[in-house]
């Protein structure tokens, strides 16, 4: 690897933004402004948070006041108690447009939470993802087939995107042709004004009702078809769901939960093993003598990687959390990207070491009832990825800057320049 | 003190010993029990640590509390019998327990 690729934030950076962690005063500290997640420097301060104050208030930021989580038990202890930390009306720490919201699944408490997530969970569910396995394993083999050895490609989008979006195809049984459509609306859903996915607001919205046109039309065969496996299928003959489609802003947010839950999430963590390997490449010395322990190191890449770096709750009463007095109607952010470095519970806990005892433990997935309904998918997905990498590539050498997304919520990568060399 | 047995998928009985106060999801990780992925490491939050009791055990062990009746409640796989293994714990009385570890832990 040349020496002038940065793969992280480089030491200069670095060393700044740890004087500015620990140099302002704790109050001032705002750890989701976007650009240190897109610098990866946020780093230091959330070292800082979880040593001095894993339960943080921060008065100011573009989200408004919000309360910080950071520490594993904290996060576990608020993850775990919906009673007091409710889902809705969203969990992103950017609050929903008044007149664009879109209800899910994902957003909302007891009972109709778990009504509507039975309904869909057995198409992501084992037994039906054993099935899937061998179509799911041949179609990774035609992506890798393809790829141009020995010439500088983007894994992101040659590797990364094109097979969970294939993936996401074959959940839903898309239009095959038409599934980058699948891509497109992931990216649209999750964009804002800075991020240059969409030019405006009402573009978004344009995107997104085109979204909700096509999946009516694909509900609408389906219903008049015999119940299948797929989860228009389950959601046009389920019986919590089967009016979903009259109610065309809740059915908008469903397909685009489970097409953003599917996408961006396993996108990165596809990418980050790509890079955390090049970041120790000791790892990937073991990693080729002993491929029996790609099914740990899945798990060690999710933690590592933390694709969604938070969830967020909003408090329905006053509670105590940390020694903290929150108050009912606060924003609490939980950090998974904070927890899963806690040292507490992960040794050495910056590193990537495939077969850590214990990576199973990561928060990643989150806890509770919210708890990743797509987890199995993930981890079938990255662990056939890596089984089949194996067998073609004796390295993958990451050979430009990753190019990180502007989000302290999806935390991953636009951009990764890689050469492959053939086994 | 109490001897468990838990039958996996494929029919094969595992059987092993268990100290009273921990937990049948601890013990079965303790013996290398296949089949078992208990996630969250015992919270009640994960529901990866799923079995189904024997019908003959079940009076004994009871149901479970609304809490792990929310979890299992997800559970599109969940029979009459199941429980979540790290919230039964290991006392004199389930000496001789048997328990059935699925299939699939989801
Ligand atoms: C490495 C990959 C993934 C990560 C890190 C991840 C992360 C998460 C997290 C943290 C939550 C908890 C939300 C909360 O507590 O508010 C969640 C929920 C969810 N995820 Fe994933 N996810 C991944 C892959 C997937 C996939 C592949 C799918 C779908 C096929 C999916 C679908 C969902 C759904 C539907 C929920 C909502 C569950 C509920 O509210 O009950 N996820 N995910
Ligand atoms: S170990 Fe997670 S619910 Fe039992």
């Amino acid at each position: 690897m040349s020496e002038a690729i940065a793969l992280t934030a480089d030491q200069d950076s670095l060393a700044r933004a740890r004087e500015e962690a620990y140099g302002a005063p704790l109050e001032a500290l705002d750890v989701a402004r976007p650009e240190l997640f897109e610098q990866d420097v946020m780093w230091p301060y959330f070292e800082r948070l979880r040593a001095e104050a894993p339960v943080h208030y921060c008065a100011e930021s573009v989200f408004g006041p919000y309360w910080s989580v950071t520490t594993y038990d904290l996060i576990k202890e608020v993850d775990t108690s919906h009673e007091i930390f409710s889902s809705e009306p969203t969990i992103v720490i950017d609050d929903p447009d008044e007149d664009f919201d879109l209800p899910m699944f994902i957003a909302m408490d007891p009972p109709k939470h778990d009504e509507q997530r039975k309904v869909v969970s057995p198409v992501v569910g084992p037994r039906n993802l054993a099935a899937l396995e061998p179509v799911i394993r041949q179609r990774v083999q035609t992506i890798l087939d393809s790829l141009p050895v020995g010439e500088t490609f983007d894994w992101v989008d040659r590797v990364s995107i094109e097979l969970t979006t294939q993936m996401l195809a074959t959940l839903f049984d898309f239009p095959w042709e038409e599934r980058r459509k699948l891509t497109r609306w992931s990216d649209v859903t999750t964009a804002n004004e800075e991020s240059g996915i969409v030019e405006s607001e009402e573009q978004r919205r344009a995107e997104l009702y085109e979204c909700l046109e096509y999946f009516t039309g694909l509900w609408h065969d389906r219903a008049g078809k015999a119940p299948g496996n797929d989860l228009i299928s389950l959601l046009a003959h389920g019986e919590a769901t089967r009016d979903l489609v009259n109610r065309p802003m809740e059915f908008l947010g469903n397909l685009v939960l489970l097409i953003v839950g599917g996408n961006d999430t396993t996108r990165n963590s596809l990418s980050g093993g790509v890079l955390a390997l090049n970041l120790f490449p000791d790892q990937f010395t073991r990693l080729k003598a002993d491929p029996g322990v790609i099914p740990n190191m899945v798990s060690e890449i999710i933690r590592w990687q933390t694709p969604l770096a938070h969830m967020r709750r909003t408090a329905k009463q006053d509670a105590v959390l940390g020694g903290q007095q929150i108050r009912a109607g606060d924003k609490v952010v939980m950090w998974y990207v904070s927890g899963n470095r806690d040292e507490s519970m992960f040794r050495n806990a910056d590193d990537f070491v495939i077969d850590r005892e214990n990576a199973r433990k990561h928060i990643a997935f989150g806890f509770g009832l919210h708890r990743c309904m797509g987890n199995r998918v993930a981890e079938m997905q990255l662990r056939i990825a890596w089984e089949e990498i194996l067998k073609r590539f004796s390295h993958i050498e990451v050979v430009g800057e990753p190019v990180r997304v502007r989000s302290g919520f999806v935390k991953g990568y636009l951009e990764l320049p890689v050469r492959v060399t053939a086994a | 003190m109490a001897k468990i047995t838990f039958i996996t998928h494929d029919g094969q009985p595992h059987v092993v010993e268990a100290a009273n106060g921990t937990s049948v999801m601890n013990a079965a990780i303790d013996n290398l029990v296949p089949g078992i992925d208990a996630d969250c490491g015992g919270e009640c939050s994960c529901a990866t640590c799923h079995v189904v009791v024997d019908d003959a055990w079940w009076d004994k062990v009871g149901g479970p509390s609304d809490r792990e009746e929310s979890m299992l409640d997800l559970n599109p796989e969940r029979e009459p019998h199941s429980r979540l293994s790290c919230q039964i714990p290991v006392r004199d009385e389930l000496d001789g327990l048997v328990v059935n570890v699925p299939e699939f832990q989801m």
